[in-house]
């Protein structure tokens, strides 16, 4: 009895455990603290649909052996690009949304195939510099927002200074365009963003039919034992490329599909962190630097935004002050510290 | 007391799990003596030496039994550093070196000579200061004691290999303790001239009084130096020989054994073969401990070539290179065709196959199903086990064909396992074994390379494997050329045994040749100057 | 023979000089180029460079230990920062001003670093092979960790009399401190004018006294042992060395040192920005460093001089620069933090792909090598297959 509890537990994993049954903690406590429980229960849904494919987006490069993807900002540049032009070129509802993705994709695979190129070029240190490929190329859009001619009134400052602002609204153009296709509500505080769901199911979708296919078996392969992949003849850095290529395009997306829920484009150093906590939710979905499930996405979302939208609620009502950003620190650093002191495979 | 004997190790025995590595051994050394020992891979040498030298392996599986006497006391080294300590030194067989280092700081790596200083004081003694001047002083004083020419400020990294290796043999002797050496194939990587300087050293250091182990595959260098040579076969002492009284002859005849060359020859008869399939010229491959430095050879189609030597001669580099696996310069000519080399996907295109003897680094996907195992070479390099969707657009993995093609295969080969869907790191070494022939078999080859098929797995599997190989050379009539360390397993299933030493092919033998011929082949004499 | 000529194509050694200092070079030329441009007087920059100088070397000279111990850049030096600032609070708030207050807050902060530290190391030590993204995630944690100190613990579990750096709700560090008590007081002990260059001579012999540290660190028995282990772990475990054991003292020192770097750091700020001081402090010093031409591997004193002077003038005259061409300050501002992540980026990319190249190339030399003694000794190429039947 006790080796089958500890089997559960460990089946479970421990991190995942702790934090599943604080969040379980949270929702109990919730009423007696005056918080509404439905309220809740939307924001999650609502932040699940908001971040899952940024989460998923972390998936086909550990697949293929290239570590947490720490250049996630990478993809979501080329999405910000994508989004910003749709803007401009002043396309609404899903036209604009598809118009976004279209130019996103574009660019994510210009960017991604570099980036592959470099990463290949450094392997068994991917991770760390894929980390400040990430901050340089925040940094360096940062200059380019300010001197691209982007000239839509919308998006540029209004007071005659040159440069796009740093919170751009898509009011008007394609705000809740996903959220509200098909949106089912529940009562009068429960509403679900069939669309956003439904995207990300199809994405998701798309990911799980590749890696059944001819290419997504071999890139599996690579991520599983690069020397076996090259003995059967399989070109292992091009099938990185090809992941890397994967996962800024699935990056650029998700921060479209982002924006759209979210109501705001968000420029400049804005991006700059938001690759650990979509790291931070695949790892706490059970994932580990060299493994992953497609579960490990929906799971992990999901305990991620629940933690993120009952800790500020509830917490904050029994003690009064705001520790949800600790918490989140704590919460998303210390679970990515855990998984890369986690022993490995040695690496050949 | 020990009868003037420095080591006298009794009744050594030692086993891995159920596998008798070692079997009573004795083995005694005077102080000032040279033995050399002799014997096959995996005749027992090296662990016999791991044992005297308290390596954590030992210990780890299970210690071994029977009596080290060393120095007057008896001794159960429990980790290397307290047989440094009762003086055994070791000089491995590759080099424990910094290349970023000097010649000094090698030498007196974790035994720096220091200076006291107030910090110590507080801080411990690892906050002395180093004595730069004494331990030159003294690494000139080990380099005099050999007599050699070594620069001691010269980083590692730019000497010659001979300076590697003498700034190792430096380092043990600089230990004012030692008083038994293990040299561990010290000479394997040295030119002659330089190789020549080494047994000099080594002699001097004899006279010197300090006894000396040499573990080598130059016979020569055993007959002109030891003052006894031990012979190992199977884990057992085979013979105990006087250099004079001896001939290469004799000692490779002990060494591969007498009395299985009745048993082979009897029950095969010599196939005749016309067609070369596989016609290898001036291959040159670059595989880490496993060069191969110019070899030519040509395989009949339909035969079973054999290729043996000792381990690190360069016998697996053949297969690895024709594979492409590693870099390789030369002309191989497949069904007379030149195949393009350092391209795995080609040569697995044009027929080829391998069973690596890397079995869980290279040849298989350890976290993976069998399934997978079995038909992922198939389904990348021909494009079978897929379903094509949307004009070949969309690559479709058809997972029910592969689970049929390995269920097929694991009733072939009686693979021992649940399902086809279970991993393949959960399978005994054995059964892993079979998955990989089932990986090759799917693939149809016309040419199979297959290197160390039964290293590492249990005696029932080993003839399984064998007659596995045999049974599809036969019906299919594929050509196979197997790599194996067992000279006994080659002479079994091969038409005809390539003995490779030192890189180059030493000659070809048919498997009813004299086993002590194959022995003089892997030592590096060939048949011709030794005369029959 | 084509093996042959890849060896006579040895690397050009202006063109592997010019890769091997490619970070520095281009350094020079953005300083050459953009100081003209800006317009800031000789006199201001030198002034400015000087205060750079004395602010941040101690910080950067703490990130040498580590990388002798093969540990690469210690991005955990944010924890160090972060000790050092947590003792300035206390300081402030017990009202101990002057040299006095810096060598108590020195006192302070030791322990803390030193537990730090060992936390660190430790962690790194179960993370080998990648220590240098786990130390920048771990700066991150630890970040909040010292948020949940500061921002919460101290004044309520953690006594805090002096209300004025408390928050208004009563617990809690404020945003900014002010710390007029030690304001400059190390620097401003002797302050030497030379050419209107105002030398803070104090400080800099601080400064130096840490080198002399770090030059004798090396030649102790410690010092060898980390670069034993920096060099091969095994090698060195089989000689006997605690491996484990070296790196986390490796990563203590480090951290102690750069709790005394912050110090000083904040001692010439003058202000301490309870939440945002440390988070940069990594970047920038890792970033100056390898300005100064420290690889992964390999970074000396000099690295860090060359690396202060460069990094900062381009960071003094880039906003200015940037105003003057594009009539944008913003621009330079976001062209410092650009070059700051790109120059980490940059390094650490360019370093390893090297490896790799060289590690090709060292292949290749030596199968040329072996083939042309076999072919010296006549044996190459004697094909046997005459033995045959």
């Amino acid at each position: 009895m006790k080796k089958k509890i500890r089997g559960i537990i460990s089946s479970i994993g421990v991190p995942r455990l702790l934090i599943g049954l604080f969040l379980i903690a949270l929702f109990v406590i919730a009423p007696f603290v005056d918080v509404r429980v439905d309220t809740s229960i939307n924001d999650v849904i609502a932040r699940f649909g908001m971040n899952a494919v940024l989460v998923l987006s972390l998936v086909p490069m550990i697949k293929s052996g290239c570590g947490l993807n720490f250049g996630l900002q990478l993809g979501v540049i080329a999405g910000l690009i994508g989004a910003v032009t749709s803007l401009e070129l002043k396309l609404t509802g899903f036209a604009g949304f598809f118009a976004a993705i279209g130019i996103a994709i574009f660019f994510a695979i210009i960017f991604g195939w570099l980036y592959g190129l470099l990463l290949n070029r450094v392997k068994g240190d991917e991770m760390v510099v894929a980390t400040y490929v990430g901050f340089s190329s925040v940094s360096f859009m940062s200059i380019m927002w300010l001197i691209l001619p982007y000239k839509s009134p919308d998006m540029v400052w209004a007071y005659g200074g040159s440069g796009l602002r740093t919170t751009i609204s898509t009011e008007g153009y394609w705000f809740h365009v996903l959220n509200d296709f098909l949106k089912i509500e529940l009562g009068t505080h429960i509403t679900i963003p069939t669309g956003t769901l439904l995207f990300f199911g199809l994405l998701t979708f798309i990911i799980w039919a590749f890696f059944r296919t001819k290419s997504g078996t071999a890139m599996e392969a690579v991520g599983s034992n690069p020397e076996y992949a090259r003995s059967c003849g399989i070109n292992v850095d091009r099938v990185r490329i090809v992941s890397v290529i994967m996962s800024t395009i699935f990056a650029a997306i998700g921060i479209i599909v982002y924006e759209q829920s979210f109501g705001f484009i968000q420029l400049y150093n804005a991006p700059l962190l938001m690759s650990f906590p979509a790291i931070a939710a695949l790892l706490l979905g059970g994932a580990s630097v060299t493994k992953v499930k497609i579960w490990n996405v929906v799971v992990g979302t999901l305990l991620f935004q629940g933690i993120l939208t009952m800790t500020p609620s509830v917490i904050n009502n029994i003690i009064k002050s705001d520790m949800s950003e600790t918490i989140r620190i704590i919460i998303s650093n210390g679970m990515i510290i855990y998984a890369l002191t986690r022993r490995m495979k040695v690496r050949s | 007391m020990s009868e003037g004997y420095l080591l006298k190790m009794e009744s050594i025995s030692k086993d891995f799990y159920e596998n008798q590595v070692l079997q009573d051994v004795n083995l005694n050394v005077k102080a000032g003596e040279i033995v050399g020992l002799v014997g096959e891979n995996g005749a027992g040498k090296s662990t016999l030496m791991n044992i005297l030298f308290g390596e954590e392996t030992i210990h780890e599986t299970g210690g071994y039994r029977g009596t080290i006497m060393f120095d007057g006391k008896e001794r159960n080294f429990s980790t290397s550093f307290d047989a440094l300590e009762a003086g055994i030194g070791m000089v491995h067989q590759e080099f424990v070196l910094i290349p970023g280092f000097t010649a000094v700081e090698n030498i007196m790596l974790n035994r720096e000579i220091t200076k006291d200083n107030f910090v110590a004081e507080v801080f411990g003694d690892r906050m002395n200061t180093l004595d730069w001047e004494a331990m030159r002083k003294r690494t000139n004083k080990a380099i005099e004691t050999l007599e050699i020419n070594l620069n001691p400020n010269m980083l590692v990294k730019d000497m010659p290999v001979g300076h590697r290796q003498f700034t190792e043999i430096a380092r043990e002797i600089d230990r004012e303790s030692t008083k038994l050496l293990i040299l561990d194939e010290p000479t394997a990587v040295l030119a002659e001239s330089e190789a020549e300087i080494v047994l000099k050293v080594i002699k001097k250091l004899s006279q010197k009084g300090i006894a000396i182990l040499f573990i080598t595959h130059r016979l020569q260098e055993i007959l002109d130096i030891c003052d006894n040579i031990v012979v190992l076969r199977d884990g057992k002492i085979q013979k105990e020989l006087k250099p004079k009284e001896t001939s290469a002859k004799e000692i490779a005849e002990y060494m591969v054994g007498r009395e299985l060359s009745e048993q082979v020859s009897g029950d095969k008869k010599a196939r005749k073969f016309k067609e070369t399939v596989l016609k290898v010229e001036d291959l040159w491959v670059d595989m880490p401990g496993e060069q191969v430095n110019g070899v030519s050879f040509e395989v009949k189609k339909g035969e079973i070539f054999g290729i043996g030597g000792l381990t690190g001669q360069g016998k697996l580099g053949i297969a690895n290179g024709i594979m492409g696996l590693y870099p390789s310069e030369g002309t191989v000519l497949f069904n007379g065709k030149e195949l393009e080399l350092n391209n795995p996907k080609n040569a697995l295109k044009n027929g080829l196959a391998f069973v690596s003897e890397d079995r869980r680094g290279l040849g298989l996907l350890l976290d993976q199903p069998l399934s997978w195992n079995v038909a992922f070479t198939v389904m990348q390099v021909k494009e079978q086990f897929i379903q094509k969707h949307l004009g070949g657009l969309i690559k479709w993995r058809d997972d029910r064909a592969i689970a049929e093609l390995t269920r097929e295969y694991i009733d072939k080969l009686d693979i021992k396992c649940v399902s086809e869907k279970q991993f393949v790191r959960e399978l005994s070494g054995g059964n892993q074994q079979k998955v990989c022939l089932a990986k090759a078999f799917a693939q149809n080859p016309e040419l199979l390379f297959v290197s160390e098929p039964t290293r590492g797995i249990d005696v029932g599997a080993k003839r399984l494997v064998l007659d596995t190989l045999r049974q599809y050379n036969e019906e299919y009539g594929v050509t196979i050329v197997i790599s194996s360390s067992e000279l006994e397993e080659l002479r079994a299933i091969s038409d005809r045994i390539a003995i490779v030493n030192e890189g180059q092919i030493a000659g070809i033998l048919p498997p009813s040749a004299k086993p002590a011929n194959f022995g003089l082949l892997m030592l590096g004499k060939s048949e011709l100057e030794e005369g029959a | 023979m084509k093996s042959q000529d890849t060896l006579n194509k040895t690397m050009n050694p202006v063109l592997k000089l010019l890769i091997d200092y490619a970070v520095p070079i281009m350094f020079i030329l953005i300083v050459v180029v953009a100081t003209p441009v800006s317009g800031f007087s000789l006199g201001f920059l030198a002034n400015e460079i000087m205060t750079r100088l004395c602010r941040n070397s101690f910080l950067i000279l703490s990130l040498l230990i580590p990388v002798m111990a093969g540990m690469g850049m210690n991005f955990g030096m944010v924890l160090g920062a972060m000790a050092g600032e947590i003792a300035l609070i206390f300081i402030t708030d017990w009202n101990i001003v002057g040299i006095s207050g810096i060598l108590l807050a020195m006192l302070i902060a030791t322990p803390i670093a030193i537990v730090f530290g060992y936390f660190a190391g430790v962690v790194l030590n179960k993370a080998t092979g990648r220590e240098m993204v786990t130390g920048l995630m771990l700066g991150f944690f630890m970040n909040g960790v010292y948020q949940l100190l500061v921002l919460y613990g101290m004044g309520k579990l953690i006594p805090i009399t002096n209300k004025d750096i408390l928050l208004t709700r009563g617990y809690g560090i404020r945003n900014a401190i002010n710390l007029d008590g030690i304001r400059q007081c190390l620097d401003n002990i002797i302050k030497l004018d030379l050419f209107g260059v105002q030398i803070p001579v104090v400080t800099l012999l601080v400064i130096a006294a840490l080198c002399l540290f770090i030059v004798w660190f090396r030649k102790t028995k410690l010092g060898q042992d980390m670069r034993t282990v920096g060099q091969d772990m095994e090698v060195a475990r089989t000689a006997g060395i605690d491996v484990n054991k070296t790196r986390i003292v490796s990563i203590v020192i480090s951290t102690v040192l750069a709790s005394y770097g912050m110090i000083i750091f904040l001692q010439n700020m003058g202000t301490l920005n309870t939440y945002n001081s440390h988070e940069q402090i990594g970047f920038f010093c890792i970033a100056a460093l390898l300005v100064g031409g420290a690889s992964v591997t390999k970074a000396s004193i000099p690295n860090v001089f060359v690396g202060v002077i460069l990094f900062h003038t381009v960071f003094v005259v880039s906003p200015r620069a940037g105003k003057e061409l594009i009539g944008e300050a913003q621009l330079g501002e976001y062209f410092r933090v650009f070059i700051t992540y790109g120059v980490i980026a940059f390094s650490l990319a360019l370093y390893a792909w090297r490896r790799k190249v060289e590690q090709e190339n060292e292949r290749k030399k030596a199968m040329i090598l072996h083939k042309a003694s076999l072919q010296k000794q006549g044996k190459g190429g004697v094909s046997l297959e005459k033995i045959d039947n």
